[in-house]
């Protein structure tokens, strides 16, 4: 073995120890889950502990008469009833909403949806609880209920939000009818009227991404422990956003902020459920306060689906207009956005409809206008993004849907049409028509290994034969092609455009070095099964060349950790991963200041070797960052502060895009509307990748809640308000049998403002399957001229299409 | 409300207690006994977060009361690692297969897994997909959860772990 080899092996050797960015390094997470040992927030026990539950209101609108609760107060084990009578003294009936709106904790005068929290009853067990609340008589008067979005601004639309009847001024901007939220408009409407009143072609559509809920397997749940003598509050709760809850918690209760101890413990899921405030934190906290004891609030599955946080319902009519060969020119898109009863939207304060204006696509179309107009009905508050960044699920769908349309009506390829309109890999950083900077891309090599490793061109021709073979009666099946090329926009944000309550988007890290070389470091963000303790480690053990397995991650206690601005819109590796490399690099930078005294060399002469600085020309003469750990609290160098550690509140230049090419291959039997997924390919273009591992775990549950989207899961009302089927019994989930097996692929494309070039993932799979999913069945059901179909499309639904397009002689 | 006196065995150990009637299983488990590695999910018996063992079925606790499990043996996440305490052959198989993400939904899956294997030592992917279809999981996607479960039936039965062909 020469030298050179020897050097390169025991380099090899010490960057495998490392465990660092790029290996498919094993969760630390599981060794716990895989033992029952998590600890979520049910799992609490605290002496004197009491139990709160929700008396809820039948009605979707209706007039509260009276409350009565001297039957459940009555009942041995009930301690305390509250109602909006008792948190109106104190200001809380209502609380603020991220979106600018308040809502109602406890409906005082009217309720605005079914499930409504009307009461709330503490109790010694939940056994008791859950009885009591059958003891509270509320009369009620019903009024007339608005569920059709489209009748919320009708002139005899019934009022539903009294409390701001006479506010004509939203946090938006002005308000055109008693029930109108705001209206959003972004882009050069002139010029666009103009493009579509000259174009060769124009399609039109009313895309519908219907109302559904992000469902993680624990619901929502909070403890409160109020210490009257400290004056000081502990609640521990499933909040994505943990520091946030602190600052809101202290803006409503007027408890000082440092008094308020806001801990997240392991969470069961997240999806966007868990980054709003809901009315049983507030409950909780206001029950631990009055009684002097921890109160504990855990949401049922129900309760969980009709109350908390649903997503979507954006009835989108989207248009595009091109040439005669396919190039797009422009595009056209008025939303109505349903809000339900509050607009709770969880949004940075100034996009009301989140990041719609990602409309535009991968699509280099030059002229665009947009407009979202939100509006109250009597159903649940929300608009959460469900698994992906702001409403950006929503744009991609539109978008994707309506290049197939109008590959449908041009008579042309639909992958052959997207490729036409790619946005190039020269004009990165590419600007948009509605005003964002795309950071980088290559759609087009991205695009081209897709296509080739499904085998595009064997697939269309395969279809072809069998669309023959069906019009001959020879077989019942339809077979699907599903395309989706997306980009999505994460790591919110920049805080000239982004903030939540005025609170600019930042994230953060600290990371603290220990005598012996063993690390402590903690995040603003918080995991719901990203597996951060993992991932942020790898990123620590590159960037100062400590192992990994010697580096610990602690999120969610508000104590502890740097001020940050949680987990969601995949915003954790494009801003905390960002603060951690930016905070692991002053480290390195200190150490190597440490490094030359230990070594009597000057700095420049140092160069960085995996865990270690050697002299540059003699590599024999080294420290390691442990032994550079050892001297930097025993023996720093005259005129420096002893101790290795840094903090990062990084702000991040721009949001990350990443991008991906999906196809999936589908089967419908037509007579009976079953859907079969053949095979989905998911290419990811995320950046750099740091645990391919961790990566395809993402893009797997991504595509699975994808899917489930699609394909079936759906928070129905009929007309009178009543939700339909909030239970897992009809909110379709799918399982093990269902779930179709997933192909990942990747490309790398770095971030170019991200210090490691990483862009985020976890959301990718989902905002591209959805469209991907949709795609496939209208693609399917295109040669019988069905025209769009509506998603979800589970069996009953593609039934009757079938029906409708007379194929069931 | 009047108790009811229990007396059962629960990860090998004989417990003895006083339960309302109407307590449910999952409760008695996490709240009297403090095994709060069994979760509620759903509360109507979809999500399968709440399965443990009970005299060599799978049960979903939440549905199930505590008086019902009155002389049963329960094995619960808590009983599953090894007698030296390292991890399970599944235990391990979920860690090396990611097969979990939040964990939620782990315990349940893998006791549900243990009782598939001891019923079909060498499931099928087919067979293990719908053995396994009582339980819920939002986070993995399931693929990497019926590799996990590939992974330990090949190291109880002592042969190598083969990858499925994609």
């Amino acid at each position: 073995m020469n030298d050179q080899t020897k050097i390169d092996q025991d380099r090899a050797e010490r960057t495998e120890k490392l465990q660092g960015m790029g290996c498919k390094r094993k969760r630390v997470e599981d060794i716990r889950f895989t033992q029952g040992k998590g600890s979520y927030v049910d799992d609490l026990k605290l002496p004197g502990m009491l139990f709160g539950d929700f008396v809820r209101s039948p009605h979707a609108h209706a007039r509260i008469k009276s409350i009565d609760t001297s039957r459940a107060k009555a009942l041995p084990g009930v301690v305390a009833v509250l109602t909006a009578a008792d948190l109106k003294p104190l200001g809380l009936h209502y609380m603020p909403t991220l979106a600018g709106d308040v809502q109602a904790v406890l409906a005082e005068e009217k309720v605005l949806f079914q499930n409504q929290e009307v009461a709330f009853v503490i109790a010694e067990d939940r056994y008791i609880a859950s009885d009591a609340t059958e003891l509270v008589d509320v009369d009620y008067e019903a009024l007339p209920c608005i569920v059709d979005p489209f009748r919320s601004m009708d002139e005899d639309a019934p009022i539903l939000r009294e409390d701001i009847q006479d506010k004509m001024e939203g946090a938006h901007g002005p308000r055109k009818h008693p029930n109108h939220i705001f209206e959003w408009q972004i882009g050069d409407k002139d010029a666009t009227d103009k493009v579509f009143a000259e174009a060769d072609v124009t399609i039109k559509e009313m895309l519908v991404d219907h109302r559904t809920h992000p469902s993680p397997l624990e619901t929502c749940q909070s403890v409160a422990s109020f210490d009257k003598v400290k004056g000081e509050l502990t609640l521990w709760g499933t909040f994505q956003a943990p520091h946030v809850i602190r600052t809101v918690v202290s803006l409503i209760s007027g408890l000082p902020e440092h008094k308020i101890h806001v801990i997240a413990p392991d969470i069961g899921g997240g999806f966007g459920n868990k980054v709003g405030a809901y009315a049983g934190y507030v409950c909780s906290v206001v029950g631990s306060i009055v009684l002097g004891v921890p109160v504990k609030w855990v949401e049922d599955r129900m309760e969980n689906l009709s109350t908390t946080s649903f997503a979507r319902d954006y009835h989108m009519t989207t248009e595009l207009a091109a040439t005669k060969d396919g190039k797009i020119q422009g595009m056209r898109v008025h939303v109505l956005a349903d809000h339900g009863a509050f607009d709770a939207c969880a949004d940075p304060s100034k996009w009301p409809a989140g990041f719609m204006n990602i409309c535009t696509g991968s699509y280099d179309i030059p002229t665009a206008h947009l407009v979202v107009d939100g509006v109250y009905t009597n159903k649940a508050s929300g608009g959460v993004a469900y698994r992906c960044s702001f409403r950006v699920t929503e744009a991609v769908f539109a978008i994707e849907r309506a290049v197939e349309l109008l590959a449908e009506k041009l008579g042309m390829d639909a992958a052959e049409l997207r490729i036409k309109n790619f946005i190039k890999p020269e004009q990165f950083p590419y600007k948009s028509a509605l005003g964002w900077e795309y950071d980088s891309g290559d759609y087009h090599t991205a695009m081209k290994k897709a296509m080739d490793t499904v085998g595009y061109k064997e697939l269309r021709a395969e279809q072809a034969k069998k669309r023959e073979a069906f019009k001959r009666g020879e077989t019942r099946e339809i077979m699907g092609i599903g395309i989706s090329f997306f980009t999505e926009i994460v790591g919110a944000g920049p805080s000239k455009n982004c903030d939540i309550l005025g609170v600019a988007m930042f994230d953060s890290a600290e990371i603290r070095i220990h005598p012996t070389g063993s690390v402590i470091a903690r995040m603003g963000t918080k995991s719901q099964g990203q597996g951060h303790e993992t991932t942020y480690a790898q990123i620590i053990a590159t960037e100062i060349g400590i192992p990994a397995d010697d580096i610990m991650i602690e999120e969610g206690n508000t104590d502890t950790a740097p001020y940050g601005l949680g987990t969601y819109g995949s915003r954790s590796t494009p801003v905390a991963g960002a603060a951690t490399a930016v905070s692991a690099r002053k480290i390195k930078a200190k150490a190597q200041m440490i490094a030359a005294h230990m070594l009597e060399v000057h700095e420049g002469d140092l160069e960085w070797d995996v865990d270690r600085f050697r002299v540059k020309g003699l590599p024999e003469k080294f420290k390691t960052m442990k032994e550079i750990a050892w001297a930097s609290y025993n023996a720093p160098p005259p005129n420096m502060e002893p101790g290795l550690e840094a903090v990062n509140y990084y702000e991040p230049p721009n949001m990350t895009y990443p991008f991906g090419a999906y196809f999936c291959v589908m089967d419908i039997d037509v007579d009976t509307g079953v859907a079969k997924t053949r095979r989905f390919y998911a290419l990811d273009d995320c950046g750099t990748r740091i645990n391919p591992m961790v990566i395809e775990g993402q893009v797997h549950g991504g595509l699975t809640e994808a899917f489930a989207c699609a394909m079936g899961q759906e928070i129905r009302y009929d007309e009178h308000g009543n939700v339909m089927g909030a239970s897992f019994m009809d909110f379709f989930l799918p399982t093990a049998v269902e779930t179709p097996h997933w192909e990942t692929d990747h490309t790398v494309t770095p971030s170019p403002h991200h210090p490691i070039g990483a862009k985020g993932v976890g959301e990718s799979p989902h905002v591209g399957g959805v469209p991907c999913f949709s795609n496939a069945v209208n693609d399917a059901y295109a040669f019988l001229g069905a025209g769009h179909i509506q998603m979800p499309h589970d069996a009953w639904r593609l039934w009757q299409v079938g029906e409708k397009l007379g194929l069931h002689a | 409300m009047t108790k009811s006196q229990i007396e059962l065995t629960i990860n090998g150990k004989k417990v003895e207690a006083l339960v309302e009637p109407r307590t449910l299983l999952i409760h008695f488990l996490r709240e009297q006994q403090d095994l709060t590695g069994a979760h509620i999910g759903c509360d109507t018996g979809h999500c399968g977060a709440c399965t443990v063992e009970m005299d060599d079925m799978s049960v979903k606790s939440c549905m199930t009361f505590a008086v019902q499990a009155n002389g049963a043996e329960i094995t619960t996440i808590e009983g599953m690692a090894n007698p030296d305490g390292t991890l399970s052959a599944l235990q391990e198989g979920f860690r090396m297969m990611h097969g979990l993400q939040c964990g939620y939904c782990t315990p349940g899956m893998i006791l549900r897994a243990h009782r598939l294997l001891q019923e079909n030592p060498t499931p099928t992917e087919d067979e293990i997909r719908n053995g396994i279809a009582g339980n819920l999981c939002r986070c993995t996607g399931y693929v990497n959860i019926v590799k996990a479960i590939q992974y330990a039936a090949a190291k109880i039965n002592g042969t190598p772990y083969q990858e499925a062909a994609e």
